[in-house]
């Protein structure tokens, strides 16, 4: 064999194996993404806690957005249910795990409940609250649920920032609040946190058996900043999340419940007339979608940023949710995960290391604060001004024009997506199994053989 | 059977003296101005292959709208084994037996015909969300799955579209989404089976075999047949009886024979052909 | 028993209307009984009647042409909001420019005070100081924003004319990000003062204050909304969309040039949402690149409850939401006032479940 045809076998079974398998497109997508941000470490001369770090946001990030992507998929991409609420969702199921968890003694007050009671109570209020959403929102158009969804978000983001209820009293004497515009900040620490450390919310208690162990591991390699392994652990164990939250959904579309859902996205009066009570399939869904966004918010903002406040769930949280299911193509799971993954390291990650990147290699210092003082100077062939303007001053502002005009560009010429032609049928059992297809010497069925029938349009 | 012609308020009760599958009851619906139907009846009596006919804008897929959910009549009963329906779901109707299929055939373009096929069986376990996704469950939904599968193919092979099994259904040709149509019906194990056109684009052979088979199910599994269609050898070989509308109201009803020799129906609808 | 059983019919089949009329009445009988025991002042009443008045206008404007894209073209356009904002800048950055020439560089003014430009207070643009420059900022306002939408029209909806609404709202999406953060790119991310507060003179009708800015923005969209209504009722082309916003393809078949409807419907659109831009700036005395977005769910609202693709509606919706969220005020009193606008909303949801095409609507574009 020549080095060609070598070289040709090879990237061939590569590709055929990316086809075939998701998990080997995912795993490979991740690895790329690792590289190239450890790659990005190194350009920075980050020490290796540095390096373990941006593995650890990497992680965190691919995995939250993942998360997300996944459960508006299964709204939208499944069911045809265009809910642009999800920051409502997410804050729903954050706010009260929050809420159910603060000790009584917080500021502002909670249930002190067990962290457990408080993730599913938090998942089972997000669900509610799109039941309360979808009973009588379904009837409506596609257009006409994402107006309602958007404005029951921002109704929940406004409810939880009212001073209103920055603390209240139930009937029965039980103090609650919501913090207002403050939100909580007095919740339990995320879990993760007991592996290592005596007492989760304090470092400074000591480290358990496991934790010692794994710590001084990483002090003989120079690592001294226990907080990026617990981070990139956590991140891990989001890692797990996602797979679980994964291998359901894929339950759930392979399946008869599946195939109504693929249906009513379609065509609802075909699956109507087939018997199907769509109204049911859609609530079920919906609630199933939203429960999901809960958990979501409870390990992202939660968790993850440790930040329940109503400013971090306004609706332009929603449409990077919403722009990452576009990228990988609305109804496939695969494509929902490799869509988070694109967004969150390329369009959420990336921009934040940009500037410095690019100071370090092309050591621009200009940074003026105003658009006309950046470009005057271009008249004079200066042109360090503005690309310090936009570097160190308007990168992230940039980075949503881009965002836009991709948007734009998709549903221009990709509209399904940039892996929506992956199909995923809906099916518990393979339908292909067992049978081939009727031989070539079948008679075309519809040729008719006199003319004056009526033949196709 | 009587070779009578008969209009509006034929008797309603068959042989036995009980209740006929399906029976329509000055049935009228509006459309802002317009009445599409206006004070229709008929009876389709049971096992029969009943032929409805009738000009462009007669009323007749109208007529199938109100009798299976899709329009709520403005005025009228619509009686399905002795029960009123008018008004109820589509999913309703459709799950207590009464099925239809549509003129231009509406495939789900982006599902393949396997799926489209697969959708259609009535309560199917694993339509039930938990009983779809927790293990226990889940290997019987694989268990039925794998029973649907083999009808699935058997219907493929019989409606001879099983080489296009794994295509989306939006890449078949006209004639061919009409079969998937009728294919899709049938397996939804309905008593009554309303069909719109459903040998359009389907060559003469092919349409024998889909006749015959009507006729098979007729005989041995109690089926009841709705036709409407446009192909008068059809209607005149196969159908009886033959009911004909005529904007919007029911103008005669009766053995095929009786129909063509009536007046009124040659003027109406004929006269215009010839 | 007659009457009850016509008044069960009617709870069974409108239970809409029941609801509106319940509520109505109740909420009528508390106002008055307020009114007349002195727990609220006609003036206090009036002050919150006038603002719900003002900003009603102002969504009304907005919302005609929000209405008029979602019929004739057949989607929601979620960059509306952005093309206000970009009236507002647009317009501003003139009237700044044109106010303060005299005295500060032509930069800093362009860009609204941006970086170490001047403050409001020091360039003092108010419609009694600098009227010049006010009305200068409306007319580039409005040609500004319709220039926007014609490009944005070219390059991203005509290439994709006959696609389905919900392709061409998530396009819409997109073009309200690059929008909205181009503001951010070329001016700032904050919230800025504008106006100077200190030079607008204010007027007392009866106890309730109206203040110059309000009065111009009453004046100035009373006389757009005439000019509007002249131009759907008295010309060729405003029978052509009146026609294209109830059936396009039957609009289409009967030779109306779609394409030029189309093309004044943005200009039509864009150019008002221009101006409800600029002039929302004047009410409130600032400026912030998202003040388009924050207003754009109340004027869906007003479009919704108006009916899609009627521009009265718009203007008869755009002030039941100025009105509801500002009346509401006089019961949501306290920490509960931050729940007027969720009231707003509220009863968009509730005109979308019980009657979805609106006051005015009949017209489905389904």
């Amino acid at each position: 064999m020549s080095a060609d045809q070598f070289q040709t076998g090879r990237l061939k079974q590569l590709r055929d194996l990316l086809e075939r398998s998701d998990a080997a497109l995912v795993l490979t997508a991740m690895a790329g993404f690792y590289l190239f941000f450890l790659g990005i470490g190194a350009i920075l001369n980050y020490n290796l806690a540095g390096l373990i770090s941006i593995l650890g946001q990497v992680t965190f990030f691919t995995a939250v957005y993942a998360l997300v992507v996944l459960a508006l998929n299964l709204q939208w991409g499944y069911a045809g249910l265009f809910n642009i609420g999800i920051a409502g969702f997410m804050a729903v199921g954050v706010y009260t795990m929050a809420m159910l968890t603060a000790p009584p003694t917080g500021s502002p007050p909670g249930l002190g409940l067990p962290l457990a009671v408080g993730v599913v109570g938090g998942m089972v209020a997000a669900a509610l609250i799109g039941l309360v959403t979808a009973l009588p929102a379904l009837r409506l158009r596609a257009d006409y649920l994402a107006i309602v969804t958007v404005a029951i978000s921002e109704i929940i983001r406004l409810t939880y920032n009212s001073p209103a209820f920055s603390t209240f009293t139930l009937p029965g004497g039980i103090d609650l609040g919501t913090g207002g515009a403050s939100g909580i900040g007095n919740f339990p620490s995320n879990p993760v946190r007991a592996i290592y450390y005596a007492d989760p919310s304090s470092a400074a208690s000591g480290t358990t058996p496991i934790g010692a162990a794994v710590f001084g591991v990483f002090e003989t390699v120079g690592v001294f900043r226990s907080a990026v392994i617990v981070d990139l652990t956590y991140g891990l164990v989001l890692v797990v999340v996602v797979v679980l939250v994964y291998i359901l959904l894929a339950r759930v579309g392979n399946s008869p419940f599946g195939r109504v859902l693929k249906a009513i996205r379609e065509d609802e009066v075909v699956a109507k007339s087939l018997g199907k009570d769509t109204n049911r399939f859609k609530i079920k869904t919906f609630m199933l979608g939203c429960a999901l966004m809960g958990l979501a918010g409870v390990v992202w903002q939660g968790f993850g940023t440790g930040a329940v406040y109503p400013q971090a769930f306004r609706p332009e949280l929603t449409f990077y949710i919403f722009i990452a299911v576009i990228i990988g193509g609305a109804g496939s799971n695969t494509g929902s995960v490799l869509g988070g993954a694109v967004f969150a390291n390329l369009l959420f990650l990336l921009p934040q290391y940009l500037p410095n990147i690019i100071e370090q290699t092309f050591a621009i210092q200009a940074s003026p604060n105003n658009f006309i003082a950046a470009i005057a100077p271009i008249a004079a062939g200066e042109i360090a001004p503005l690309l310090g303007y936009i570097l160190n001053q308007r990168l992230p502002a940039l980075r949503f024009v881009f965002v836009g005009v991709l948007l734009v560009y998709l549903m221009q010429n990709r509209p399904e997506g940039l892996l929506g032609h992956r199909t995923e049928t809906a099916a518990a059992v393979d339908l292909s199994e067992g049978h081939t297809p009727g031989a070539a010497t079948q008679p075309d069925p519809t040729a008719p053989d006199e003319p004056g029938g009526v033949d196709d349009e | 059977m009587s070779s009578e012609t008969t209009t509006v308020g034929s008797d309603t009760t068959d042989a036995d003296g009980d209740e006929p599958p399906l029976r329509v009851e000055t049935l009228r619906k509006e459309f802002g101005g317009i009445t599409a139907v206006d004070g229709a009846s008929f009876t389709v009596a049971d096992e029969s292959l009943t032929g409805l006919i009738g000009p462009n804008g007669a009323g007749k897929s109208t007529t199938f709208n109100c009798i299976t959910g899709i329009h709520e009549p403005t005025a009228g009963a619509v009686y399905f084994n002795g029960e009123d329906i008018a008004g109820l779901a589509p999913n309703v109707v459709a799950d207590r037996g009464l099925v239809r299929t549509f003129q231009i055939a509406r495939e789900l373009a982006e599902m393949t015909v396997l799926e489209n096929l697969m959708l259609a069986p009535k309560r199917q376990q694993g339509e039930s969300l938990y009983r779809s996704v927790l293990p226990k469950f889940r290997d019987g939904v694989i268990a039925e799955e794998t029973e649907l599968r083999e009808a699935v193919w058997e219907s493929l092979e019989f409606f001879e579209i099983d080489h296009l099994a794994e295509e989306q259904a939006g890449n078949l040709s006209g004639g061919q989404r009409k079969l998937l149509e009728l294919a899709r019906a049938l397996m939804t194990d309905p008593d009554v089976l309303l069909l719109d056109e459903p040998f359009a684009g389907v060559n003469p052979t092919l349409e024998t075999k889909l006749l015959d088979r009507i006729n098979q199910l007729r005989a041995e599994e109690g089926l009841t047949f709705l036709l409407v269609e446009h192909d008068m050898d059809i209607i005149m070989e196969h159908c009886d009886p033959v009911i004909v509308m005529h904007q919007g109201r029911v103008l005669a009803e009766g053995a095929p024979e009786a129909i063509r020799n009536d007046e009124r129906v040659v003027d109406a609808y004929f006269g215009e052909q010839q | 028993m007659e009457p009850y059983a016509r008044g069960r019919r009617l709870l069974r089949e409108q239970p809409g209307l029941v609801v509106v009329a319940v509520v109505a009445s109740l909420l009528g009988g508390d106002l008055l009984a307020k009114l007349l025991g002195g727990g609220l002042t006609p003036a206090r009443f009036g002050g919150f009647v006038w603002d719900g008045l003002v900003i009603g206008l102002v969504i009304g404007l907005a919302g005609i042409g929000l209405s008029l894209t979602y019929s004739i073209l057949g989607f929601a356009n979620f960059a509306h909001g952005d093309y206000i904002s970009w009236g507002a800048f647009s317009g501003w950055a003139v009237a700044y420019l044109l106010a303060g020439i005299d005295r500060y560089a032509a930069g800093g003014l362009l860009l609204i005070g941006a970086g170490d430009g001047p403050a409001p207070g020091d360039v003092g643009v108010s419609i009694t100081n600098t009227p010049l420059s006010i009305v200068a900022g409306l007319v580039v306002a409005v040609g500004f924003t319709i220039a926007v939408s014609l490009v944005v029209d070219r390059l991203v909806y005509r290439p994709i004319r006959e696609a389905d609404g919900i392709t061409l709202l998530i396009a819409s999406i997109g073009v309200a990000f690059a929008l909205r953060y181009l503001i951010v790119f070329f001016f700032y991310s904050s919230r800025e003062g504008v106006t100077d507060i200190s030079r607008v003179p204010s007027y007392s009708l009866g106890g309730v204050v109206i203040d110059a800015h309000e009065l111009t923005i009453v004046v100035v969209g009373l006389l757009l909304m005439i000019g509007v209504h002249l131009l759907l009722q008295r010309t060729k082309l405003g029978k052509a969309m009146r026609a294209m916003a109830d059936n396009r393809d039957l609009a289409q078949v009967t030779g109306i040039p779609v394409e030029g409807v189309i093309r004044t419907t943005w200009i039509l659109g864009g150019g008002l949402a221009g101006a409800a831009g600029y002039l929302v700036v004047l009410t409130q005395g600032t400026i912030s690149y998202d003040l388009g977005w924050l207003l754009l769910l109340l004027i869906f609202a007003a479009v919704i409850m108006g009916g899609i693709g009627s521009v009265y509606g718009a203007i008869v919706g755009g002030l039941v939401i100025g009105l509801a969220s500002r009346l509401s005020l006089i019961w949501l009193t306290g920490d509960l006032s931050s729940f007027a606008e969720p009231v707003a909303f509220g009863l968009m949801i509730f005109v979308l479940l019980f009657r979805p095409e609106g006051i005015f609507g009949g017209v489905s574009t389904a």
